[in-house]
């Protein structure tokens, strides 16, 4: 997956923190051709459904449908199976990462983050290295 | 032992006060300082809180003023927020929420066992808080840009 024009879907149920994500992503040197946001796991699926991302950035606890679930129901979404998943969340349990990348997740972040640490989780991804 | 010393919250106010620290120095860019005790003339219009479950029970809060909950919201969009918007709420809230999880996961052994709850934010200063934690509390007053912000933290025995 090229760097350029990388499709994001930003899920988190804060707005502010969707927004700190998007500028960290740009922060990070990544070129960013959409970028979309949901609040919670179910209207992040819907989104998905509706049209591909390459890149996800997930948040862990939110409500209606949280982080982990989306993760488990996106493997059933067309859309969603070449996107790279990380999960960025306060939740640092190595129990949480596991959980997470068992579910198909790429990538997990705890929360906060710098910039570098996005870049370092996220450009291998897009880059296409393990 | 009366049950308010149950809980050693002295070994605690070091990884809580590093918490606080690292999210503002990181999200925020900005370093905090120490500071002495507030007064009653100080107004906090902004009270965010996260619940904690599991090993470790109780609630983190995070309490400020109208004007401190703005600059927070500005300094992470790195764009001006006004007194009324409604992204005072988000900000705080989402801070308190990394307070928390940066505390707990500092927290040797306990980081598997918490969870934490989604955050809510009060606003206004009319009302009286009531955790039903009963072990105590531990209060920590810091400066954020020569404004005043307590961190609390209340668990359970």
């Amino acid at each position: 997956m090229p760097m350029k024009n990388v499709r994001a879907l930003i899920v988190d149920d804060s707005s502010v923190m969707r927004k700190v994500v998007e500028r960290s992503l740009r922060q990070a040197g990544i070129d960013l051709s959409e970028v979309r946001e949901a609040a919670n796991g179910a209207e992040a699926l819907a989104a998905m459904q509706a049209a591909p991302s390459d890149l996800v950035l997930c948040d862990v606890n939110m409500p209606v449908m949280d982080g982990m679930e989306f993760v488990k129901q996106l493997k059933g979404v067309e859309n969603g199976k070449a996107a790279a998943v990380v999960m960025i969340t306060t939740e640092g349990s190595e129990s949480h990462v596991v959980r997470a990348l068992s579910h198909g997740a790429r990538g997990y972040i705890r929360k906060p983050f710098t910039p570098d640490q996005v870049k370092e989780h996220i450009v291998p991804l897009l880059e296409g290295k393990p | 032992m009366n049950r308010a010393t149950m809980v050693d919250y002295q070994a605690m106010r070091p990884m809580l006060e590093l918490s606080v620290r690292e999210v503002f120095q990181i999200m925020l860019g900005c370093k905090i300082e120490a500071a002495a005790e507030t007064t009653e003339a100080e107004k906090f219009d902004f009270t965010s809180m996260v619940g904690l479950a599991g090993q470790l029970t109780g609630v983190i809060t995070l309490r400020c003023s109208t004007e401190a909950a703005a600059k927070m919201a500005s300094m992470m969009l790195g764009t001006k927020v006004g007194e009324g918007d409604q992204q005072l709420w988000d900000a705080t809230g989402e801070i308190c929420n990394m307070v928390a999880g940066n505390f707990k996961n500092k927290l040797s052994g306990v980081r598997d066992g918490c969870m934490l709850s989604v955050p809510t934010v009060i606003t206004g200063d009319d009302y009286t808080f009531h955790s039903l934690a009963d072990g105590g509390e531990l209060e920590i007053h810091l400066l954020f840009e020569n404004m005043a912000i307590v961190v609390a933290l209340q668990l359970n025995d």
